[in-house]
């Protein structure tokens, strides 16, 4: 099956082609199209993976793409357990997610468009997963970039939706460029761009010349500086700090567009990256490079999840959890705990899907994305209440559910290899519970408050207008014409929600301990770096301290973010009082987005203007010192011809007519003089040849 | 004897009737004159043993030519020249030029030593003239005949009145 | 006994009284008569010369009746311009036809 593996990102590329040339005549029937080939990848995906479970062999499959003298550049797919499980989960996810669109985005003006887009997003996220060398990834990862652009801007008539690709676009730009400049220290090392080929001079150890660089006065060996190089593209993708503001902003793209890209596959596509070319970052002087990705994450992870605390926004809370657990994700990998992180992406995708088209459902029941103007939604939405409260607690990390199983990986691997990271991990893990418990706190219990400003869009109403659709209010842009009562929504949206909610039941039990051999979890056997084995690192086996800490911490926070926000009486009033500094702190996503926008907006136009000045004044002015100058020489030149050079001509003209005034009185025009003249010659020459004789 | 008092007087009617071709104000005068000049010339043949010459010379000359010309000048307006001037202005230097050049050619032509020949012309002439047109003398026999359909057409061309 | 220098001289006087016409008339007729005497000169030469120096293949008679036939292209052509140029200009005066003259 594995020769067949490039079928699957194929089929989503074949329906964007349709959807792209013939969207407009497929009009409601566009979905079929797209949820066919999404249905098709994802059996085809299913069966690489059954046949990977099965302990089939890694296929590798490669053609020549260029060749630049000895130097040969190539392009296929990879098919092997970490690719095929991550295929799986984006076709699956995926499946869902487009199943969940043909009711969320029903009436939208660019129905058909919309799945396009998705489809085509779904085509470069497998193409990135089954990539075999860094170009092709290359091509997948700008292909999703692309898709993240045009989804996050889908309502393109909403100023704020086209400020938010930009600014999505801009920021994982400066991730992306950093990462291809990794990328050819790589080609310029290695000669060779494939993955295997670099991974085994790699493991090898004879790749890397020993030179340094210097940076900031410390010297960075050439394989740091790699590494860390490709790492900024991950950190870009996957929002971690300090490139994680424009995920929150990604928000205003569709709701099924948020927890598709925005939460389960792009975002984790830096995850996935950093786990694909593990041994890039495995391989540095003592880990250097890993530990580098362990404390970002980390710092992200605990960051992030303060930010979230002081969101009202449902969907902007959940975004930053998920920066906060991608956090978690690089947090896992940095310490070692390559399988914990990888098997959280895992987890995550799924209750973070789920936890997103929950949220949908609820912004499309009550017109709003506002926490404070929801609640009691629970007794009025049972099916979305009950799934979402299962991603809820996957999410805080309570046992049972997927979280609880592959966070606690996290939390033993760094607690066993770094401590400071455990704990700074910890805090985040409590700091999760707690703002998850503020958020279904707000929206499903107590009492409905309803939508205090409705606010129509004009752009959206005169789009829908022309389509001759009604306003399906979804969003937060919906405006209530009647008033709303939130009602459950349909079935081809509560049945997606309750697959993820199985799955985000389930799919921990991949990684619970007891499950596999030796007492180790079966995704640790199915999944582990065979760099570890050679070095002799050991996943550390399931531990009850750390285990119970971590659940522990997680109960704190529920019951903490309970006492002060469910209930009768709210403490949070007089915890705000008490701190309002920290609020407006983190209200203001800890200004994160202000000094980037001091910096590089205003920093990046006050350049501007120097640079204007500076070609105004310094190149302009060199431009016209130059045409002065040529004026002024020309002027002279003009000068010279006039006086000079047509002096000249003139002058020969003037001497040619003096000359042909005097000579045409020789040219008479009468044939007799010129016969006098001729017979005079005849006798001169008579007269001269008889004196000689 | 009588050929040279043959030669004498034709070289008098010769010299004075061209003489009169040359210096005469009238037209018709200075045309007529050139009759006996051509006249003389053709005697001159005769006594030079080219009887067929003579006739050609008489035929053409005397009778075609100056007929020719009689008619132009009748045709032309004040034609006989009477009431213009005759002469343009080189007349004394012309006539200088024209005298040494007599001179010279007289001075010339006797004082080079002629080779003389023993053998004389062929009996019957006109047949010996023919016989070298149709021999040696062929090509430039055939161009003077295309000379002459090319000068007779060019002539009625230019003289045609133009509609 | 007359030789071949009289009939020389005698063509030599012929021929300046004929260049003296073409030299000084006017009357572009007359012109014309002028060549018609020098080429009778010429024409005596070219006998006198057969019958004195050459008289093989009567060369000298075969150049005189190329000459009057020139002579007779020579008068048809001249007098067809002198009608042409007459018809145009009113004139016959070589001096007065200087119409492509500067």
């Amino acid at each position: 099956m594995g020769a067949w593996a490039w079928l699957i990102p194929l089929f989503p590329l074949a329906a964007y082609g349709i959807l792209i040339a013939c969207g407009r005549k497929l009009g409601d029937r566009s979905p079929l199209v797209a949820v066919g080939a999404m249905v098709l990848a994802t059996l085809m995906a299913l069966a690489v993976f059954l046949e990977q479970l099965g302990g089939a062999e890694p296929y590798v499959w490669r053609a020549v793409w260029a060749v630049g003298g000895d130097r040969v550049i190539t392009a296929g797919y990879t098919v092997d357990r970490l690719s095929a499980t991550m295929a799986l989960m984006v076709t699956v996810v995926g499946t869902l997610i487009f199943l969940y669109s043909i009711g969320y985005m029903q009436g939208d003006p660019y129905y058909s468009r919309f799945f396009a887009f998705l489809s085509l997003f779904c085509a470069g996220m497998l193409t990135t997963v089954l990539a075999n060398s860094f170009l092709v990834l290359l091509l997948g990862w700008e292909i999703i970039g692309l898709c993240s652009y045009l989804l996050i801007g889908f309502y393109f008539r909403r100023r704020s939706a086209n400020m938010a690709q930009m600014k999505a676009f801009l920021t994982t730009r400066v991730g992306d460029t950093l990462m291809l400049v990794g990328i050819l220290l790589l080609f310029a090392q290695f000669g060779t761009v494939d993955y295997q080929e670099i991974f085994e001079a790699l493991v090898h150890g004879k790749a890397w010349s020993p030179a340094a660089v210097t940076l900031f006065g410390l010297p960075v060996p050439l394989a740091v500086l790699g590494a860390l190089l490709v790492f900024g593209g991950p950190v870009g993708k996957s929002g971690q700090v300090p490139l994680h503001v424009w995920l929150p902003d990604a928000m205003e793209g569709p709701t099924p567009v948020s927890a598709l890209i925005h939460a389960a596959t792009m975002v984790a596509a830096g995850v996935y990256l950093v786990a694909r070319t593990y041994p890039l970052f495995f391989y540095t002087p003592d880990h250097v490079a890993l530990e580098a990705v362990a404390w970002v994450g980390a710092v992200t992870a605990l960051l992030a999840a303060f930010m979230a605390v002081a969101q009202d926004d449902i969907k902007r809370i959940l975004a930053y959890s998920t920066i906060s657990q991608l956090g978690f994700m690089m947090a896992g990998l940095g310490v070692l705990g390559y399988t914990a992180g990888f098997f959280h992406l895992l987890t995550h995708a799924f209750f973070k899907a789920l936890l997103f088209l929950g949220a949908g459902s609820v912004i499309h029941a009550v017109h709003t994305n506002n926490i404070k103007e929801m609640g009691g939604l629970w007794r009025k939405m049972p099916i979305t209440f009950g799934t979402f409260l299962i991603g809820y607690l996957a999410l805080a990390g309570i046992f049972p559910f997927a979280g609880f199983w592959s966070k606690d990986e996290i939390l033993l691997e760094a607690y066993h290899r770094n401590a400071a990271v455990y704990w700074v991990l910890t805090a985040a893990s409590f700091l999760t519970a707690f703002y998850m418990t503020r958020l279904v706190a707000h929206a499903f219990f107590g009492s409905f408050r309803g939508p205090a400003h409705p606010e129509p869009d004009p752009w959206l109403e005169e789009d829908y207008a022309r389509a001759g659709v009604r306003n399906p209010h979804h969003g937060s842009h919906g405006h209530g014409s009647h008033a709303p009562v939130p009602h459950e929504s349909p079935p081809v949206m509560t049945v997606p929600l309750v697959v993820l909610a199985v799955f985000s039941t389930g799919v921990g039990f991949l990684g619970a301990p007891g499950t596999g051999p030796e007492g180790g979890s079966w995704f640790h056997h199915f999944i582990e770096f065979e760099g570890f084995r050679e070095v002799g690192i050991h996943a550390p086996g399931f531990s009850w301290p750390v285990a119970l800490r971590g659940l522990g911490v997680a109960l704190a926070g529920i019951l903490v973010a309970w006492r002060m926000y469910g209930g009768r009486k709210r403490y949070s009033e007089q915890v705000r009082s008490w701190m309002p500094w920290l609020v407006t702190f983190l209200r203001n996503r800890m200004y994160f987005d202000a000094f980037y926008g001091w910096l590089f907006v205003r920093g990046g136009l006050a350049l501007a203007r120097l640079l204007r000045a500076f070609d105004t004044y310094v190149v302009d002015g060199l431009v016209n010192a130059v045409g002065y100058f040529t004026v002024l020489i020309a002027r002279i030149d003009r000068i010279i011809d006039t006086y000079v050079v047509d002096g000249l001509v003139n002058l020969v003209g003037i001497l040619t007519r003096w000359l042909g005034w005097i000579l045409r009185y020789v040219q008479t025009g009468r044939a007799y003089n010129y016969i006098l003249i001729a017979t005079l010659g005849v006798v001169l020459i008579v007269v001269w040849t008889l004196w000689r004789l | 004897m009588a050929e040279a008092v043959a030669f004498y007087g034709l070289t008098a009617v010769a010299l004075g009737a061209s003489l009169m071709v040359v210096l005469s104000r009238n037209m018709v005068h200075a045309a007529v004159s050139l009759i006996p000049v051509l006249l003389a010339i053709a005697g001159y043949y005769v006594l030079l043993g080219a009887e067929f010459l003579a006739a050609i010379q008489i035929l053409i000359y005397a009778g075609a030519i100056t007929v020719l010309i009689l008619f132009v000048i009748l045709l032309t307006e004040g034609a006989t020249g009477l009431r213009v001037r005759p002469r343009n202005e080189q007349v004394p230097l012309g006539a200088i030029t024209c005298l040494v050049l007599a001179a010279l050619l007289i001075a010339v032509l006797t004082r080079t030593p002629w080779p003389q020949t023993r053998s004389s012309l062929p009996e019957y002439n006109p047949g010996a003239v023919g016989e070298s047109f149709l021999t040696a003398y062929v090509l430039p026999f055939e161009a003077m005949s295309l000379l002459i359909v090319a000068c007779l057409v060019g002539a009625i061309v230019v003289a045609r009145r133009e509609e | 006994m007359i030789g071949l220098e009289h009939y020389l001289v005698s063509s030599a006087l012929l021929f300046a009284a004929g260049l003296f016409a073409v030299l000084t008339r006017r009357n572009a007729v007359a012109i014309l008569m002028g060549i018609e005497l020098m080429l009778n000169a010429a024409n005596i030469n070219f006998v006198a010369f057969t019958k004195f120096v050459s008289p093989e293949l009567v060369r000298g008679h075969i150049a005189a009746l190329i000459v009057i036939a020139l002579a007779a292209c020579e008068a048809a052509v001249g007098l067809a311009l002198v009608i042409s140029a007459y018809r145009h200009l009113e004139t016959v005066q070589v001096d007065e036809i200087n119409l492509m003259k500067w």
